[in-house]
């Protein structure tokens, strides 16, 4: 990312400037997407190594490692880590190096607001990972902070828990609205919606997502805020309030959430599967429609997280029966990409096979999140394991594997040299190995019952667990190979064509390799 | 930036501002939404002029529970833990409460009734749960509850369940009380 090709015009600066002061002070998108995908790399780290304290915690029943109060407390951080800290920002620094590039704009639309809601995360989360050295302890309520677990009976800290959600917060509002803009007004001429590539479809239904719920999650946070230190019920019942009522705020965000964590996914897949398929992706306007109606859809099945609290049955059925309809136009996406690489001479390199395992293990995830959409099922499955896999197979094997089929696909563009085939190969075999032998046994041990979120179990949920974490680790030990992979990258390699990949189509591929620290000043013709 | 930039920009700062207040506005929302429909087992008061008796009622069992919120030191039961009542005939029951500390307090009992679909069935004239309790320490009260039930209520429930909590408000009488009171 180093390369200093001269811009043909004047006006503008001629490269990166040098030191420290690049980063802190950098308004180039090239320069903030790796700002972002480092930083999320870096938590993708610290949230996995909780995740391994967890598990190594789980591998045996009874007590060993951690006491239980600090096992909530690693419980909480990673999942808050995770969403808010790894997969978000991974894919906030994607759309930050790709978007402009993929529809032929010089820039994002408001970079000074673009170097802004980069900035604001590293205070965000080093106040969030700071309350782990207060008293009381880090947050130990669980990333969902029920009221009144996150309110009466919460740790001091939850008030620094609460500022720094505000903060990443405006963090992803402000990253969405540039997105937004960038797309609606940037385009190159010629580029209709309806050519856009879909990466930047998704991210656009993504960006309005996000605006429309990142604001109710700091809602309900302030509401928290207040019935902490200002004396209002919102939550409370003694003064007339309803910790029911957190829970459908809550998951009112909480369920867009989720999808804006997998549309993004779904737009990097499509073009991942098209270019390894070496053939037209099949049905791009159904691709855009199901995900538009999915995102229209999240907004209407938020209670199925809440089946179990006591809701009239046609609450119950209404939501079952909602939630159920978006597992037809995400049964489109899986139709289309298998329709693609149908008869297409596919090759497998890397991204393409961190790609097909997304089909897959994401196809597994959606179906056990149909069983559980099942109300009479829900009352069993509610809260054990067996949420916890399915969570899970969404995520990993979904999001997670996603964005490093994106680093794979696109690092040769952003550092001008390939990566090692064999070892990425190798990084993707042992990711998958672990994540499956890690995740498919959760399924079972929650069907048997296992509730989640406790530091001990039952003795015959033992030997599973001990797979999950065999697997756990082993999966973990994998991202350290990744780390490697990339550096490697980094700093060397095979030398990358502008093309990169044979079947790859989109503006991106028509810079150099690396790109260029300014592209398109003038925009390019699409036709 | 071009004009039609700031368009956006300043219709996506709107849409911003306008989802947070829309998070609090569905605090009301949740409440009108629970007292249409009924649901979330909150009582409903008896509407002024309405008459729901009838003499062509029949038998249901009511059951009084009663709970106490975390660190809610009183003594608090309902004197009578099962009735028989007829529907469409006013009944009367109270709780016996006994604040057995040294020291003046305030409570409020929130009710609850089980099934959910009850609810709208149970009607009260006159409930403790309307009004904060106080209590002298050392004091005790009889607190009545005269209710009745709607004659429409559904065959298929033969069985009430009335619960109250009891939560100590004491050190809320200050402040504000919250969003909306009592229900
Ligand atoms: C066909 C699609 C899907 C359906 C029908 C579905 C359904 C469900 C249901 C019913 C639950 C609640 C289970 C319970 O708590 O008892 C749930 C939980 C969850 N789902 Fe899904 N889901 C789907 C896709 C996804 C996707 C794509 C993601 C994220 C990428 C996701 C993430 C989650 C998470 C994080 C939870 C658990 C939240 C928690 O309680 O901590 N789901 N899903
Ligand atoms: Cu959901």
């Amino acid at each position: 990312m180093s390369s200093v090709i001269e811009s043909h015009h004047d006006d503008h600066h001629h490269g990166p400037a040098k030191g420290l002061m690049r980063w802190l002070l950098t308004t180039n998108h090239k320069d903030i997407g790796t700002l972002y995908l480092w930083f999320s790399f870096a938590m993708f780290l610290i949230g996995g190594a909780m995740a391994m304290v967890i598990r190594a915690e789980l591998f045996q029943p009874g007590m060993q490692i951690v006491q239980p109060e600090f096992y909530n407390q690693m419980l909480t951080l990673h999942g808050l880590i995770m969403v808010f800290g790894a997969v978000m920002p991974a894919f906030v620094g994607l759309a930050n190096w790709l978007i402009p590039m993929m529809v032929g704009a010089p820039d994002m639309a408001l970079p000074r607001l673009n170097n802004l809601s980069f900035w604001l995360l590293p205070f965000a989360f080093g106040i969030l990972l700071s309350s782990l050295f207060m008293e009381g302890g880090a947050p130990n309520f669980g990333w969902t902070f029920y009221a009144p677990l996150s309110t009466t009976y919460a740790p001091p800290s939850v008030t620094f828990f609460i500022f720094s959600v505000h903060i990443m917060g405006a963090s992803s509002i402000m990253g969405s609205i540039n997105v937004i803009v960038t797309i609606m007004n940037m385009r190159a001429p010629g580029m209709d919606l309806m050519k856009m590539p879909l990466f930047v479809w998704s991210w656009l239904i993504t960006a309005y997502l996000l605006i429309a719920v990142m604001p109710v999650l700091a809602g309900a946070v302030t509401m928290m805020l207040m019935d902490i230190h200002f004396g209002t019920s919102f939550f409370n019942a003694a003064g007339g309030g309803d910790p029911v009522l957190f829970q459908h705020i809550f998951w009112f965000f909480g369920h867009p959430e989720v999808y804006i964590m997998i549309l993004p996914a779904f737009g990097i897949i499509s073009h991942i599967i098209e270019t390894f398929a070496r053939k037209q992706l099949f049905g791009y306007e159904s691709m855009v429609w199901a995900m538009l109606s999915i995102a229209i859809l999240s907004f209407v099945v938020w209670a199925h997280h809440m089946f179990t609290v006591g809701m009239p049955l046609a609450a119950e059925l209404f939501f079952m029966w909602a939630t159920m309809l978006i597992a037809v136009p995400t049964g489109v996406k899986v139709f289309n990409w298998v329709a693609t690489m149908f008869k297409g001479s596919i090759s497998f390199e890397t991204p393409m096979l961190f790609a097909i395992a997304f089909v897959v293990l994401f196809t597994i995830g959606g179906f056990s999140g149909l069983m559980l959409s099942i109300v009479p099922a829900d009352f069993q499955y509610h809260d054990t394991y067996f949420v916890v896999a399915h969570f899970h197979y969404v995520l990993v094997p979904g999001s997670i594997f996603s964005i490093m089929a994106a680093v794979y696909y696109w690092i040769p563009k952003w550092t001008g040299n390939m990566y090692d085939e064999r070892m990425g190969r190798l990084h993707f075999w042992l990711s998958f190995v672990g994540v499956n032998v890690t995740f498919f046994p959760q399924h079972w041990i929650g069907l048997a019952g296992m509730p989640r979120r406790y530091p001990d179990y039952a003795l015959q949920f033992a030997d599973w667990n001990m797979v999950s974490t065999a697997g756990a680790f082993l999966f973990g030990a994998s991202q350290i190979l990744f780390l490697f992979i990339v550096l490697k990258t980094v700093l060397g390699g095979k030398k990358a064509t502008p093309q990169v990949w044979e079947g790859a189509r989109g503006l991106e591929w028509s810079v150099e390799s690396p790109a260029p620290y300014h592209t398109f000043s003038t925009p390019p013709k699409v036709n | 930036m071009n004009k039609s930039a700031k368009r956006t920009l300043k219709y996506l700062s709107l849409a911003v501002f306008g989802m947070f207040f829309f998070s609090f506005a569905l605090v009301p929302l949740y409440d009108v939404f629970c007292e249409v429909t009924g649901l979330n087992g909150k009582i409903s008061q008896s509407e002024e002029g309405v008459s729901y008796e009838s003499n062509t009622g029949r038998d249901l069992t009511i059951q009084f529970v009663s709970h106490n919120a975390e660190q809610m030191p009183w003594i608090f039961r309902p004197s009578e833990k099962i009735m028989k009542v007829k529907t469409g005939k006013y009944s009367n029951a109270t709780f016996f409460v006994k604040n057995n500390t040294d020291k003046p307090m305030t409570a409020r009992a929130v009710p609850s009734v089980a099934p959910s679909n009850a609810n709208e069935y149970l009607k009260k004239l006159e409930c403790f749960c309307f009004e904060e309790q106080f209590l002298a320490p050392g004091e005790e009260a009889l607190l009545p509850v005269r209710f009745i039930f709607d004659s429409n209520i559904p065959e298929s429930i033969n069985n009430v369940a009335l619960s109250y909590t009891i939560f100590d408000i004491t050190n809320y009488n200050d402040m504000e009380m919250a969003h909306h009171d009592g229900r």
